[in-house]
């Protein structure tokens, strides 16, 4: 991987500040000219998401793209990198920016909501940030970015401003500013302090595998301080925030859930296993399969408390949890194909569960209706917007032809790559949980009865709202047909 | 009773002036801490600094040494002023001794320095009496516990904590005269309404009268309202 | 060339003689002397630390009165030794003291009306004590100026409400008790040593080897004690919340960021080069005790803030946590614990300053600090509230303000030593300001009450009237200090390797442990 070659470029730094300069436009445009605030963000999530796209090529061929942004301490730079993974997820996260900043536009405005000026500013922040994280290039850069997300998120998740809003943001930050400060900092520390030599930059491709100078007790101490320091990937018990922050409006929760927050976290804890630790190192760790024992633990057990949940936001919060699951587990797998399989599969996870908040949020504008148990039938009017729901269940399912199935493949063929037979087993066991809570609410809203058939309230969703969910369910077909490009980004050959 | 090398010996007689700035720097201590008044507290930080002084002074003695003034014969000028060759004079500097001739003189340093020290504690009384003027005029009492028990309501009211149940004790005329024309202080019957937004601890009158009708609670429907005008912002004791 | 490092001193001396003079002629005339004095003040002391980085051995010393070091041993004159740490110091210090005369128009004016002549006097007269501190390489000079800092201060804080000066009593009693055990203690040190210069007595001190004589150690202990209590090191801080809670907004925006940091600088000087690292480290037994003391006062501290219910006395005892964690990183005994300590006397100076600033503009604006006053600040004065916040995620440790990068130099000096109890308590207290600046964050956002009932309408609406809620800035004169203080905190954050950079030149004189193989 250090044999890559290097293009020293300037678009990182571009695409990070983007989302600053749409900021500054979004607060001069203001409440009063709500049209063109809306452009600017319109047009700060093109250029960000058209400076990511020509990126590609240049990561398609082997090459890796630096920026050097400033030599924060002596020894250890800010410096953004473009690899295959970070480049991935910054598509992602740019591409669907723009799905929800149309669907937000909907959403807001046909609720009426409040402080739309702040909503959009900090939008923009977070989105900077998470581009901060997927194009760092060391430990610090990566820490830097992730305490600037769990901050610009915060007004967002309190947007209401009431009573619930105070709850879920103390839980909230409480989670994320708990684990960043008191385990992922120390840990960040002994890894500078303690490794022969004095200071190391921590870089991801440089200093891969270092840490196994350790001893093995410090070795998997600091990996669990490090799953659990990145609190955004939701491994229980740090997992509670998620829940916690369904409080925030449908666009907001479709951020924290695909776009941005949860996808910084595993990504982060993606790094952490495979460019700081690294293979060889994780698969000679003693005590290593425990934090695949935990992700798992964490994948059944949400799966299970998903299907208890009548509210549906809440369900496909723990849904996600699971999912975020898979993907440190596939990290921890520590092969080939299952960490490429967990870099694939948030880009699989964010398109699918996108389309099902986007349905969850355009079933609220459009009826009021939170809970499942109230949506029998309501398919009927909302054809498109639970047609989508089917699709976008489908993908979290992992049912070709859509994208969940490449990145579930892969993570199974990792695990077997391993010998760990049981892994593919629990694969295979959340799966068709997936199947049991999000199916039948796409298949009963198509059914009719009696009470539900002439029920006023149900009537399609605005266009604003419909016309991305359809976007972000054609993009599950999407990636399961240009897999082979994802698949080449992520270093593994299809 | 004081035999050579017993510990009284060492305290009383080797070591006295150690022994007797500490029992004064005990005294000054004590009193700062344990009296009541505040002068009394001041006079005890007076003692407490001259027992530093009276220390400095005494490791300063020196058995058969003159003032460190150069005696005559050991300063060959008279006069440093010097006539030159051609005529013109000149200033020098003095003569350093010679290093047996320096015993002879006490060491003048401790002693500048403790002039030094008496200036600053004298400043230092002075200021700390100013303002024990100022609790006089402000508060009517200089006696510590009557000071604390007034600061504590003083700052209860202003803080809006939750009052305690307890009948306000009237001060006295004169010092509720002297409060209302100096400190333009509240009268503490007014300003009972007055349960949030005033400035903790501040003389200042106004408050911040909008933010009752954010927290109605309890407490602020108790009382008529009070004018809203700000107090005469004086200072001038 | 090299007596700038006397105007340091000079200028605000004869600012002060000039306030005090011109305020016969008009009370206008006070705040531009404070003003142009102050420039000059900062002007010569970034002169003298341009010298003193230039100067082959990164000091730069001044004998006053002419006793010249070649004709007369150390000691016969007093000494101005501005070396990087005394320099940087100084720079703080008439920093601090410019940006917060340029804010005290407003404030004075309406706090202490008709006293602005003697005001500006004794500020002025506060920054010239603090600075000299920071540059005089004489202990019984110190002792002098320690408490000419210290009389201005009373001074400045009496000038206040009545309940400023009862306040200011126990201050006057306990900073004088401080002020007179460090004097006992520079008494001890001459007594053994025969000189009063600081170099002069940690040289006296290795040619005799003095490393075990009681008097040594009874003056380190009386020197170190006098300094603690001086900057309100729990359980001497009592004096301290109330102090600078009731005192005038001005006053306490120059006594916060100051007082305690140039005390703690003392401390480090006294460690460092009066004692020598052989006498203070290995000789005594406070680096066992010491750290546990601190555990014990940052908890505390921070356990006392989260009390608290009113802004400025929640800072004021954050203040006493920061004290905590300062001395805590000079007596865990290494290199990194050191460079954080220096460090984050800085950038500690520079993020109260911001948050004091932007504490007396919420008093200027809305007549309370209360937290129960300040609900729908964040549209009334956006840009006051983020110059405050940047102060709060600074004391936070949040990046790439400067507070993150000291707690790391702090936290890193922590793990070379192994002092687990110091760590510890540094993340307990760093999560306990982070429940202190997001509650004040829900306080003004959220439009919830205290008790967690909803306020106003729904949808955002907090339940004030519409005047209240009106876009009402600061004056300039108040709101372009915060800013310049706020994008101080970001900048010395950003730029902090060039700080750390003169930090440890100055400690590479010094045999620190270092821990690891560094370089």
């Amino acid at each position: 991987m250090s044999t890559a070659a290097v293009v020293e470029d300037i678009r990182p730094l571009i695409a990070l500040l983007a989302p600053w300069a749409g900021m500054i436009g979004i607060i001069w445009a203001g409440e009063k000219r709500p049209n063109l605030r809306e452009l600017f963000t319109f047009i700060a999530a093109s250029v960000q998401a058209a400076v990511v796209l020509s990126l590609v090529p240049i990561i398609l061929s082997g090459a890796v793209v630096e920026f050097h942004i400033w030599q924060i301490f002596s020894y250890v730079p800010m410096l953004l990198r473009v690899d295959g993974p970070g480049l991935l997820f910054a598509c992602v996260a740019s591409l669907l920016w723009i799905a929800t900043t149309l669907y937000a536009v909907g959403y807001m405005r046909g609720l009426h909501e409040h402080a739309q000026t702040r909503f959009y500013s900090f939008f923009a922040l977070s989105l900077s940030a998470t581009m901060g994280v997927a194009f760092s290039a060391n430990l610090l850069t990566i820490y830097f970015f992730y305490e600037m997300l769990s901050v610009s998120t915060f007004p967002l998740v309190t947007h209401m401003q009431d009573k619930e809003a105070r709850t879920g943001g103390r839980t909230y930050l409480g989670y994320l500013l708990f684990t960043s400060l008191c385990l992922l900092l120390p840990a960040l520390s002994w890894c500078y302090v303690w490794l022969d030599g004095g200071h190391l930059t921590m870089d991801f491709i440089e200093d891969v595998g270092k840490v196994g100078h350790f001893s093995e007790a410090t070795q998997i101490v600091l990996l669990l301080l490090f799953t659990f320091g990145f609190a955004k990937a939701g491994i229980m018990p740090a997992h509670s925030w998620l829940p916690g922050a369904m409080v925030a409006p449908t666009p907001v929760s479709a951020l924290l859930h695909a776009v941005a927050v949860v996808k910084v976290g595993v990504f982060c804890v993606y790094r952490v296993y495979a460019d700081v630790f690294g293979a060889e190192v994780l698969a000679n760790m003693s005590g290593e399969e425990w934090t695949m024992v935990i992700a798992s633990a964490t994948i059944i057990i949400s799966s299970l408390v998903a299907l208890s949940q009548d509210n549906l936001k809440r369900r496909l919060a723990f849904s996600t949890i699971g999912q975020l699951g898979y993907i440190v587990l596939g990290a921890a797998i520590a092969t080939d194909r299952g960490q490429g399989g967990a870099v694939l599969h948030i880009a699989m996870h964010a398109c699918g569960k996108i389309t099902l908040f986007f349905c969850a949020g355009a079933i609220f504008v459009a009826t009021g209706k939170k809970y499942v148990s109230e949506l029998r039938g309501i398919g009927r009017k909302m054809p498109l917007t639970m047609g989508a729901f089917m699709i976008g269940a489908l993908s979290v399912i992992g049912l070709p032809p859509l994208g969940g199935f490449i990145s579930k493949w892969y993570l199974a063929l990792g695990a077997l790559d391993r010998d760990a037979m049981w892994v593919v087993i629990v694969l295979l066991i959340s799966s068709l949980l997936n199947v049991f809570y999000l199916l039948p609410v796409a298949v009963t809203a198509f059914f009719r009865t009696s009470e539900t058939e002439n029920d006023p309230s149900f009537k399609e969703a605005p266009w604003s709202c419909v016309v991305p969910l359809l976007l972000t369910a054609g993009g599950c077909f999407l990636l399961f047909f240009w897999s082979d490009v994802l698949l080449q980004m992520v270093g593994l050959n299809p | 009773m004081v035999e050579d090398g017993s510990i009284f010996s060492q305290l009383l007689v080797d070591r006295l002036n150690y022994f007797i700035y500490i029992i004064l720097l005990l005294i000054g201590l004590w009193a700062m801490i344990a009296k009541n008044n505040l002068i009394k507290k001041l006079i005890g930080m007076s003692i407490f600094q001259t027992a530093i002084i009276l220390f400095y002074v005494s490791i300063g003695v020196k058995e058969g040494a003159t003032i460190p003034i150069y005696l005559p014969e050991h300063d060959p000028h008279g006069s440093h002023l010097k006539v030159d060759v051609n005529g013109s004079e000149k200033m020098l500097p003095p003569e350093v001794l010679e290093s047996s001739l320096v015993p002879g003189y006490s060491n003048p340093l401790p002693h500048v320095l403790m002039l030094t020290a008496i200036v600053v504690g004298v400043a230092t009384l002075g200021l700390a009496l100013s303002v024990c003027l100022r609790i006089y005029r402000g508060y009517g009492t200089v006696e510590e516990d009557e000071l604390l028990e007034k600061l504590e309501r003083e700052d209860a009211r202003n803080t809006g904590r939750p009052r305690r149940r307890r009948p306000r004790r009237a001060p006295s005329e004169k010092a509720v005269a002297t409060e209302k024309l100096k400190s333009g202080n509240p009268r503490p019957r007014q300003s009972r309404t007055n349960r949030k937004g005033a400035k903790a601890g501040s003389s200042e009158g106004t408050r911040n009268d909008s933010t009752k009708s954010v927290t109605e609670k309890r407490k602020t429907v108790r009382k008529p309202r009070k004018k809203t005008s700000p107090k005469p912002k004086e200072d001038n004791s | 060339m090299s007596d700038h490092i006397v105007w340091i001193v000079l200028f605000p001396l004869m600012g002060a003689v000039a306030c005090a003079l011109s305020g016969a002629l008009s009370k206008k005339l006070c705040y531009p002397i404070s003003v142009i004095s102050m420039i000059a003040s900062v002007w010569a002391s970034v002169h003298t630390m341009m010298q003193a980085i230039e100067s082959p051995v990164h000091e730069i010393s001044y004998i006053l009165g002419g006793w010249s070091l070649d004709l007369f041993p150390r000691g016969v004159g007093i000494e101005f030794r501005a070396d990087l740490l005394g320099a940087l110091i100084t720079l703080v210090v008439t920093g601090v003291g410019l940006i917060v005369t340029l804010y005290s128009k407003v404030p004075v004016q309406r706090e202490t009306p008709g006293k602005e002549p003697m005001y500006y006097g004794l500020f002025l007269l506060q920054i010239c004590g603090l600075a000299g501190i920071a540059l005089t390489g004489d202990a019984f000079n110190l002792y002098v100026l320690i408490e000419v800092a210290a009389l201005t201060g009373y001074g400045l804080i009496a000038l206040g409400s009545n309940r400023a000066a009862a306040a200011t009593f126990n201050y006057v009693i306990l900073g004088t008790i401080g002020a007179s055990l460090y004097l006992l203690g520079v008494g001890y040190l001459y007594l053994k040593t025969g000189t009063l210069n600081m170099v002069g007595i940690r040289e006296v001190i290795e040619a005799q080897s003095l490393y075990d004589s009681p008097a040594m150690q009874v003056a380190f202990v009386l020197v170190l004690v006098g300094i603690l209590i001086k900057m309100a090191f729990f359980p001497f801080h009592a004096w301290l919340p109330n102090a600078y809670c009731h005192a005038p907004s001005t006053t306490s925006c120059l006594l916060a960021p100051l007082v305690t940091k140039v005390m703690i600088y003392v401390m480090i000087r006294m460690v460092l080069t009066v004692f020598g690292v052989e006498f203070s480290f290995e000789s005594t037994l406070w680096t066992e005790v010491m750290p546990w003391l601190v555990a014990v006062a940052i908890v505390c501290a921070a356990v006392m803030a989260l009390a608290q219910r009113e802004i400025k006395r929640m800072l004021a005892y954050l203040i006493v946590a920061e004290v905590g964690y300062m001395v805590g990183g000079v007596w865990i005994y290494n290199y990194y614990g050191l460079i954080g300590s220096i460090f984050h006397v800085i950038s500690d100076a520079c993020m109260t300053l911001c948050l004091f600033l932007g504490a007396g503009i919420i008093l200027e604006k809305c007549r309370t600090t209360h937290f129960d006053g300040l609900r729908g600040l964040f549209a009334k004065m956006p840009l006051t509230m983020i110059g405050f916040f940047i102060g709060g995620f600074s004391i936070i440790g949040l990046p790439p303000t400067c507070g993150f990068f000291s707690k790391w130099y702090l936290i890193t000096g922590g793990m070379v030593s192994e002092r687990w109890e110091y760590m510890v308590t540094l993340m307990f207290s760093t999560m306990v300001m982070v429940v202190l600046f997001f509650r004040l964050i829900e306080r003004i956002h959220l439009a919830v009450d205290e008790s967690g009932k909803n306020l106003g309408k729904g949808h955002g609406d907090l339940g004030l009237t519409e005047e209240q809620t009106r876009f009402d800035e600061a004056p300039l004169t108040m709101l372009v200090p915060l800013l310049i203080a706020a994008s101080i905190v970001m900048i010395i954050g950003v730029y902090n390797q060039e700080v750390v950079d003169q930090i440890e030149v100055f400690l590479r004189a010094y045999n620190l442990p270092t821990g690891v193989s560094y370089k």
